[in-house]
């Protein structure tokens, strides 16, 4: 994109500091269709490097999984890279590397995407890929390509969750206990061992055809482009992919946890580490982003008020994080904490309860909460320098489209952060964070 | 917990909310386009290259501006040519600890005040140490660039290391350690740089140093490292962003031009020959119960200034530099065995490791290692033409999008400055890849990968897999216990 010229900035620092917001508006220009099949389409132009990515959410993550078949969204977008109907397996790769393009996948709770990035002249490639596995991905599925994915999957879990230190606790307790049986949040996306041994090419067959629907997809191509050309190519390849019904939105369950919920669970480490968590606004409700300058002022930089308290003043803690996941059926806040060798959970927990209580009962200064907006408002500018990949411009405008039906959502979604008061603040903290509906798991070393 | 899985190992934590209408219906007909051969891409698109806009400061400071108008930020990095290899012999570690102590202290401001400044502009000022330089890097929005740099100024130019907060990182880096033995692949990386270099050569300890030495350090020590290489003629400042010579140039005179240098130049420490190894062993570390092994193969490699650089990118390609390489295509696609296999030649200014690498599932560990010999064996061989022409390919055609972020360009510019590339290495990057022939590839493999001499690194579960790993004959099996890698688990 082209920014516009820097005389728009508007003064959201205090004057005296001198220092202004770079408040360009935030704007992407794109184009949009829709083809006859229901495949909604982007286009955005960028010029500064020969590069175009192709870009594809899927609106299915692990969420729409069933009981038994766990983890499977997340092994069938790999079977999405073993070939489609007129491309044998292994040319996917090879023939986007002979190109010099990189691509890759990934699977969330509520979505899966794709990206290709490729030089400008080889996009035409890039489509006749993404749309041949939208179009034709059972014409060469076989039993044998979904044992040899769900070995390398197994392995991926193994590597990413299983050897990883807190691995366990993180990525699969902290889920189920968040998460009553049944919600589609409980099971973790990688999913169970078990499960991923029972995925069947019969489920394949049920899933591309529940899911893979052009109609319950979204394209974005971005980069050095001719937006007429782009079209003319992206109806070439995806109109002949076959309609279908689009996927049955995903029913929204209730859920609220009653009171504390404790574990300990044992692992193969040097320190414990403290996990606790709440359930809090699904993404983009209010108080979702009051959260997410919660999780700055509470851990965002050395100033902030518990990284502040237990890693550099007391110095009990070696590491504090907090965040705001922000989800579509119901979205979580967490707190990380390992506390020093010869320091204990319960001292650092004592400590967050009190920095919580504080954060809860007393306003925050303009100060803080300024500087945690400011933080915020740069990281959109810094979202803006790539086109494709993960969390590129493709990327973003597909998530905004998905999430609000406007591809370039990106001015509202920072007017969120900007309407927010000091006492918006303290009134998120208060409200989604109480100290008796909570869970707090604990890990500590396995001394066998 | 983390909500995402993805096919190569990368995580990102934020999830978005459902479906939504479509907004518009283009009309068009549905013919079926010839899909019986993959679209042939046109004439590569060619790069235009970021002009380097040379200056130069009244104290002799280089200056390197390169303009990028897309968005309205700027990243500034003060290089300096120092890094963790300058550690002087005892003090391994004090580059690392001197550069991360910059901002805990500089000017009249102390640590918790320079980092609410830095916050408060939507800043990120950082400072780190890499094996051949140390970096004081500042990525902001430009419209904030006049506020930030008096702050990176002091941070680079003017550290006080007050003793206190020397005192909280030193036991914040106990800690860490401490930490490392809990990853099989950090306890696999550090034994096998140990096993290639040994206890006294500076490429055998870890970037932090040991525990021994961190107990060790005093502010003097910070203190004599920074003089000795924070230095003008020592250090070259990039600036790749949304601004102009014109008008940055005056902001970087005014707080960086004031820096002058002390004391005498800076020296650089030799290293000690290593011996070259003579036969192939087998170095395990027990972690019980493990459901993975960490691997690590390899050998010293090459300098970044050998002259095979260029035929060494294009045979990692093929070995394990790509997704499509030997080595990921065999233990990951074919059997299995493996999330993700890879090889890397890490070049220095003095010889790096050269290594393949996987975590391969505990019961097939002895498989894997023979599938990895298989390819490292193989790569012996003379290449296909179609696998050559596919890897150089990809080197080439692909370099065009290193160069699109502030990011993307400042780090190459510091490769060019740490490893003094020549001025046209850019320009004729492209076409050395595509002169790398099959006799390149083949020889660059035989002279730099030699399967019976290489050191072989697995972190797993001893019990079931040192039996098959005997087995397999590939020479003597020595036990490392971690205490030996990490030395005594520190007592912070």
């Amino acid at each position: 994109m082209k920014f516009a010229a820097a005389a728009l900035f508007a003064v959201l620092l205090p004057a005296s500091l001198g220092a202004e917001t770079p408040s360009t508006p935030l704007q992407l220009p794109y184009t949009q269709f829709t083809l006859p099949n229901g495949l909604h389409v982007i286009l955005h132009e960028d010029h500064s490097v020969p590069v175009v990515s192709v870009n594809v959410w899927y609106h299915v993550g692990s969420g729409r999984e069933r009981t038994g078949r766990t983890g499977f969204a997340h092994l069938f977008e790999h079977l999405m890279f073993m070939g489609s109907g007129h491309v044998k397996p292994g040319e996917f790769d090879s023939w986007l590397e002979s190109a010099g393009g990189q691509n890759n996948g990934s699977t969330e709770y509520d979505r899966t995407n794709y990206w290709i990035n490729v030089p400008s002249n080889a996009l035409e490639l890039a489509l006749f890929l993404e749309s041949d596995r939208m179009g034709y991905l059972l014409d060469t599925m076989t039993p044998q390509t979904v044992d040899a994915q769900r070995d390398v999957v197994k392995n991926e879990r193994r590597q990413s969750v299983e050897n990883r230190p807190y691995g366990e606790a993180e990525d699969v307790i902290l889920g189920e206990m968040l998460f009553p049986e049944g919600h589609p949040y409980h099971w973790p996306v990688i999913g169970y061992m078990p499960d991923l041994t029972a995925a069947s090419y019969e489920d394949v067959v049920a899933f591309f055809k529940k899911f893979y629907a052009p109609a319950n997809a979204s394209l974005v191509v971005a980069g050095d482009l001719d937006p007429a050309a782009a079209r003319r190519l992206v109806e070439k390849w995806f109109s002949d992919v076959k309609s279908a019904a689009p996927a049955e939105p995903p029913t929204i369950p209730g859920v609220m946890l009653t009171g504390v919920q404790k574990k300990t669970v044992t692992d193969r480490v040097q320190l414990p580490r403290l996990f606790m968590a709440w359930l809090t606004p699904r993404h983009l409700e209010p108080g979702d982003a009051a959260l997410d300058v919660v999780a700055d002022i509470l851990t965002g930089g050395k100033n902030s008020r518990l990284y502040k308290r237990l890693v550099y003043d007391l110095q009990v803690a070696q590491n504090v994080r907090a965040s705001q996941n922000s989800l579509s059926l119901a979205s979580y806040f967490e707190i990380e904490v390992t506390p020093r060798p010869g320091h204990t959970i319960e001292e650092v927990q004592k400590v967050i309860d009190e920095e919580i209580a504080r954060l809860q009962r007393e306003t925050p200064s303009e100060h803080e909460v300024q500087r945690a907006l400011n933080q915020i408002e740069s990281s959109f500018y810094n979202r803006m320098e790539r086109v494709g990949g993960f969390g590129g411009k493709a990327d973003q405008l597909n998530a905004y489209y998905t999430n609000t039906g406007d591809p370039d959502w990106f001015n509202e979604d920072l007017a969120r952060y900007r309407a927010l008061s000091p006492s918006d603040i303290r009134a998120a903290a208060d409200r989604f964070l109480p100290a008796d509906r909570r869970v707090e798991l604990t890990v500590v070393p396995d001394t066998k | 917990m983390t909500g995402t899985s993805e096919r190569r190992g990368r995580l990102m934590r934020r999830a978005f909310l459902g479906l939504l209408p479509v907004l518009a219906v283009a009309t068009l007909s549905a013919q079926a386009p010839d899909r019986s051969k993959p679209p042939a891409p046109g004439p590569a698109p060619t790069l235009k290259l970021p002009q380097i806009q040379k200056r130069q400061l009244s104290n002799g400071l280089a200056v390197w501006i390169v303009e990028l108008h897309e968005v309205p930020v700027a990243q500034v990095n003060l290089i300096v040519m120092a890094g963790t290899a300058d550690d002087p012999a005892g003090k391994y570690g004090i580059a690392s600890l001197t550069t991360a102590m910059l901002s805990e202290g500089a000017g009249t401001r102390g640590s918790l005040e320079i980092a609410d400044a830095v916050d408060f502009l939507g800043a990120d000022l950082g400072a780190a140490s890499a094996v051949d330089s140390s970096a004081v890097r500042l990525h902001v929005p430009v419209a904030r660039l006049a506020d930030a740099l008096p702050l990176m100024a002091d941070v680079a130019l003017r550290p006080t290391f007050p003793k206190d907060e020397l005192e909280r990182l030193r036991q914040q880096r106990l800690t860490s350690l401490l930490q490392s033995r809990d990853d099989a692949a950090t306890i696999a990386s550090l034994a096998f740089s140990r096993v290639l270099y040994g206890p006294s050569h500076r490429f055998g300890t870890a970037t932090m140093g040991t525990g021994d030495t961190i107990k060790a350090f005093t502010v003097d020590d910070l203190r004599g490292f920074y003089s000795a290489m924070f230095r003008p003629d020592n250090a070259t400042l990039l600036i790749v962003g949304d601004v102009t010579p014109d008008s940055v140039m005056p902001l970087i005179e005014r707080n960086f031009g004031p820096w002058r240098a002390a004391g005498p130049n800076p020296t650089h420490p030799q290293f000690p020959p290593v011996p070259p190894r003579t036969s192939r062993q087998v170095y395990l570390i027990d972690k019980p119960n493990a459901p993975q092994s960490q691997i690590r193969i390899g050998a010293i490699g090459v300098p970044r200034s050998t002259p095979d650089y260029f035929p060494i990118q294009v045979a990692n390609t093929l070995l394990g530099g790509s997704f499509s390489s030997r080595l990921n295509m065999n233990l990951r696609e074919t059997h299995g065995y493996t999330y993700g296999a890879s090889s890397t030649f890490d070049m220095r200014i003095q010889p790096g490791p050269f290594f393949a690498a996987a975590g391969v599932q505990t019961d097939k560990t002895a498989e894997s290692l023979t599938e990895f010999f298989k390819e490292l064996n193989g790569i012996l061989q003379p290449v296909p033409a179609d696998e050559l022409s596919r890897a150089k390919n990809y080197v080439a055609l692909r370099f065009p999008g290193g160069f699109e972020t502030t990011g993307d360009i400042s780090r190459r510019l510091e490769e060019v400055l740490t490893y003094r590339l020549p001025d046209d290495y850019f320009s004729r990057y492209v076409a050395s890849i595509n002169a790398v022939t099959s006799n390149d590839v083949q020889r660059v493999a035989r002279t730099y990968v030699q399967p019976d001499k290489l050191a072989v690194i697995v972190v797993g579960d001893r019990k079931v897999i040192e039996p098959r790993i005997n087995s397999l004959n590939l020479g003597p099996i020595n036990i490392l216990t971690i205490d030996e890698i990490f030395g005594p688990a520190p007592k912070p």
